[in-house]
């Protein structure tokens, strides 16, 4: 049989089931509405739970992209300085890094379909829960042991797919959760046992001590090569290269102002030209 | 006719459909029953976007039964077993 009709079938099972445990169908209403109250309340609990998990996901991400971050400037910087062992030690801890990202996105992807599923879900079920109360109170009002029955039995069913439907979403976000709440507790473990801290540039960061080593002495290097330099050809040439500068400076001031004088100045031999022209 | 899709709700659809579906829920059976994988889940896709592509969602008050309810979108043949064999596992 088609499995369309069997899982409908499987669904209405279960709802003539409960109908069948009730002597009295209004009883049927009113528990039933009480039963529908609480998978309100569950439903709205397993967003709740879902979202605190994608938050805390959503967290570690950022975090691991800090390190990711960290590590790339550190590749860098090595490489600026020539170290090439200290570049690859960086790159491929950051290789392990993004593959940790990569995973915890796809997990913060299906956590976050989750959550809109279920936030979908709790609505619908609402509306129904809604309907059915109206609906119940006027079976009731009118009730003829009759007519009322299946009613009854039709708006119990409507509404029981509709709880059995809800149940199964939330069930598959538990599970989700439960499994995503496993591997952040993992990945916390391992930032607070330092073993991650260690992977991704905590306080013992090896890789950052020697590049502040290299820095340091970079710097140190560099000072000293400009100490000895200035020792060994002495002041004279510094000053000029000074004094070059500043004349350079001056000469075109003086310069424009010499153009711009130079009317005024060659004005007594130009000028009868100048008029002549005009 | 009523059919649901589990986690995202009811839509209406005319009968004239059924011969169309039922084509594609046949498909379906039978990727299951070769418990084929990979197969079920594109023919469980196919039937899926076919039947939202024709059905108009019920109003959200409506307390009707679905007439034919298909899996979630996603599931898995396990799931869908589970959902067939009876034994308590549709909660509610």
């Amino acid at each position: 049989m088609s499995v369309m009709k069997r899982v409908s079938m499987m669904f209405r099972a279960k709802a003539n089931k409960a109908l069948d445990r009730m002597e009295d169908p209004r009883e049927t209403l009113d528990y039933s509405y009480q039963t529908q109250l609480e998978l309100l309340q569950k439903v709205r609990r397993g967003v709740a739970d879902v979202a605190t998990s994608r938050k805390r996901v959503e967290l570690q991400i950022n975090q691991l992209q800090q390190s990711s971050d960290k590590l790339d400037r550190q590749a860098r910087d090595a490489l600026g300085v020539g170290r090439e062992d200290l570049a690859r030690d960086a790159l491929t801890r950051k290789a392990g890094v993004t593959s940790q990202m990569n995973d915890l996105n796809t997990q913060y992807q299906s956590l976050q379909a989750e959550e809109e599923k279920l936030t979908g879900a709790s609505q619908r079920l609402q509306a129904k829960v809604d309907a059915f109360r109206t609906k119940k109170e006027t079976i009731k009002a009118t009730y003829t042991a009759a007519e009322a029955q299946t009613r009854i039995n039709e708006a119990f069913t409507g509404i029981s797919e509709e709880m059995g439907d809800v149940g199964l979403a939330i069930q598959r976000a538990e599970d989700k959760t439960a499994q995503m709440q496993a591997r952040a507790g993992a990945i916390d473990e391992l930032m607070a046992s330092g073993a991650l801290d260690d992977m991704v540039g905590g306080p013992h960061d090896d890789i950052q001590a020697e590049l502040d080593r290299m820095g340091a002495g970079h710097d140190v290097d560099a000072e000293l090569a400009r100490m000895k330099g200035e020792l060994s050809q002495g002041s004279g040439p510094k000053q000029i290269e000074g004094t070059d500068h500043a004349d350079g400076a001056s000469a075109a001031g003086t310069a424009g102002a010499v153009n711009d004088a130079q009317p005024t100045q060659a004005s007594p031999a130009d000028q009868p030209q100048a008029g002549d022209g005009a | 006719m009523i059919v649901r899709i589990l986690g995202e709700g009811q839509l209406r659809i005319d009968d004239s459909a059924t011969a169309e579906l039922n084509e594609l829920d046949t498909k379906l059976e039978a990727t299951v029953e070769r418990n084929d994988e990979s197969a079920f889940r594109h023919a469980l896709e196919e039937l899926l976007s076919r039947v939202r592509a024709i059905g108009r969602p019920l109003e959200a008050g409506s307390l009707e039964p679905s007439e034919l309810i298909l899996p979630a979108e996603g599931a898995t043949m396990e799931e869908v077993r589970n959902l067939l064999s009876g034994d308590g596992l549709i909660p509610g």
